[in-house]
């Protein structure tokens, strides 16, 4: 789905454009104030100067200035604040959007959809006699029991404590595994887009940068996202071997095998693994005599000048994956790395996802 | 014929009284509730100028309202003009005359907290309920309605009691015709007039009783509404 939309206000101009994907969650990253927040009500229809084109299953929604008004749309909307009505209690919250619904068209279960959000035990109270991660799963909940066809969702974590976060990101995963329906997942948290994303849209001051897969946008040299500080690349694998002694997971990626911190997951399933430029070192031998775990054949891809002086960042080739590695200058001269070269990734910390 | 003390003429002003502050209240209600929207929400300039006007009625002297409105309402006024002009009565001295001279005076009254509340509430509540399928309408009464009661609350109550005490406008355009544009004030001013102290005594005991319990009530439902009111 293409999805294209411009909005004036004041001095800032959105003028944005990216594919949407027909299943899966697409990340719109970008620091506050990038217009991220302003493209996602532009699609919900909740800008009313916007124009730009979006069709969603078949319906337009948008066409230039001609605009589906928003209780039209078959939408799911989750506010930065959960944006509960105070006057009613989370059960009749949950069936406002519900009932608006004809019968007809629910796809999504009453039942299940409490169940999957833990909701069963708060139905009968009211928002205010809730934590902010509860009140963000029954925003969550509402959004979800409308049966949308598109599912927005404005920095659902971002106000509230970390221990809530640690609480609704388990739910947001499941949802991600269970929902077939696109998601449009805005955030300026990059842990957040390491767990949940897909596809990563990328944008700056009202403008997509770039847009693909989340684990090839991070590692793009040419953009800002691997220069951070804390960049990081982002591994697919699928879990091969538990090693009970060591409590140690093996996890195969692109057909090199991972040791990680033992994982709770059964051999088979398919895992994330995230790894910081700065975790990553490169030798031109295989380190037998080192403490470091996990030394992975690479080819060298690229390599950029770091923000920081005297740092080169590399993008290195894992079978289909890439990792990101920051070095200081001088190393490379002395082992004098070129795009191209075979050499062998150290990797000290792997964080799993 | 006298009824708890008070005469039958007495009885029929307060009745008038009671009429005409509820029928000006309902109507003011309704129709402010577009005017509080669009200043509670609109980012025009011309805001300050429609706000300065609305407040008008706080500050003139009540005789300045209703003298205006004499004129505009009168025979020859531009309202009462154009309604001869097409075989209706003009509405100086009139029940109608007086419901437009009540609704002018206490516009403010109902305005002011609908504004507030329309405000304190914000368009957040609103944009979620239309992304949960509600039209505009359905927004209004599910949403609006009950989370701002309390602001409608309060200007029913500002505006029925203000008109209840209302006397230099009514008396403006109204005069003071028994039975159609004598209101209990003004009923209260003519027996003062009248050396009649016993009859205004009596008056204006009811008047009192009245708007007190009518306050006493409205605090008291108050402090049930305030558990979901629009304060978070």
């Amino acid at each position: 789905m293409k999805v294209r939309f411009q909005l004036k206000r004041g001095d800032f101009t959105l003028d944005a454009a990216f594919d949407l994907a027909e299943q899966g969650i697409t990340a719109v990253f970008g620091r506050s104030g990038c217009g991220k927040t302003s493209l996602l009500r532009c699609m919900a229809g909740l800008e009313p100067e916007a124009r730009g084109q979006l069709e969603v299953a078949g319906v337009v929604w948008q066409a230039d200035s001609q605009c589906l008004p928003t209780h039209r749309r078959a939408l799911g909307y989750v506010f930065q604040e959960a944006s509960l009505f105070a006057h009613l209690t989370v059960e009749r919250n949950l069936r406002y959007g519900w009932r608006r619904v004809a019968p007809s068209h629910r796809r999504v279960e009453w039942q299940t959809t409490v169940e999957l959000l833990g909701l069963a035990p708060l139905l009968n109270r009211y928002p205010d006699q809730l934590s902010g991660g509860q009140r963000q799963r029954v925003a969550l909940g509402r959004a979800l029991l409308t049966s949308p066809d598109l599912l927005l969702m404005d920095e659902p974590l971002a106000s509230l404590d970390s221990d809530s976060k640690a609480e609704i990101l388990p739910y947001l995963e499941q949802l991600h595994r269970t929902l077939a329906l696109p998601v449009v997942y805005v955030s300026h948290s990059q842990d957040e887009v390491l767990r949940l994303a897909d596809q990563l849209v990328l944008m700056d001051d009202g403008r997509v940068l770039t847009q693909g897969p989340v684990a090839r946008v991070l590692t793009r040299l040419d953009m800002p996202l691997a220069h951070q500080q804390g960049a990081q690349a982002l591994l697919e694998g699928v879990v091969t071997r538990q090693d009970d002694a060591d409590h140690l997971t093996e996890v195969e990626c692109d057909g090199q095998s991972v040791w990680v911190s033992q994982l709770n997951q059964a051999c088979g399933t398919r895992v994330r693994l995230s790894v910081s430029a700065r975790d990553v070192t490169i030798s031109r031998v295989p380190a037998t005599d080192s403490s470091v775990l996990n030394c992975l054949a690479v080819q060298i891809e690229a390599l950029e000048a770091d923000l920081q002086p005297g740092h080169v960042l590399i993008a290195l080739r894992l079978g289909n994956q890439t990792l990101l590695s920051r070095i200081t200058e001088r190393s490379r001269r002395l082992l004098a790395l070129q795009p191209g070269d075979q050499v062998y990734a150290l990797v000290k910390g792997i964080a799993v996802h | 014929m006298v009824i708890a003390g008070i005469a039958e003429a007495d009885w029929i002003a307060l009745l008038l009284t009671l009429r005409l502050a509820l029928i000006s209240t309902v109507l003011l209600l309704v129709l402010c509730v577009p005017l509080a929207w669009w200043l509670a929400f609109t980012p025009s300039r011309a805001k300050v100028l429609i706000e300065a006007l609305v407040a008008l009625p706080l500050v003139l002297p009540p005789t300045v309202i209703g003298f205006y409105l004499l004129i505009l309402l009168g025979p020859r006024g531009a309202i009462g003009g154009a309604l001869e002009s097409i075989g209706l009565t003009h509405l100086a001295f009139s029940f109608t005359g007086l419901v437009i001279g009540s609704m002018v005076y206490s516009l403010p009254f109902v305005v002011q907290p609908l504004q507030n509340a329309f405000q304190s509430l914000g368009t957040r509540p609103l944009e979620a309920a239309a992304t949960l399928r509600a039209g505009p309408f359905d927004r209004f009464l599910t949403v609006v309605l009950p989370l701002t009661r309390r602001g409608f609350l309060t200007a029913f109550v500002l505006s029925f009691a203000h008109t209840l005490g209302e006397f230099g406008v009514l008396l403006m355009i109204g005069g003071s015709i028994p039975g159609q544009t004598q209101v209990a004030s003004i009923a209260i001013y003519n027996h003062v007039e009248a050396l009649d102290y016993g009859a205004a005594h009596g008056l204006s005991l009811v008047l009192l009783v009245l708007a007190f319990s009518l306050l006493l009530a409205v605090y008291a439902l108050n402090r049930r509404f305030r558990l979901v009111g629009v304060a978070q």
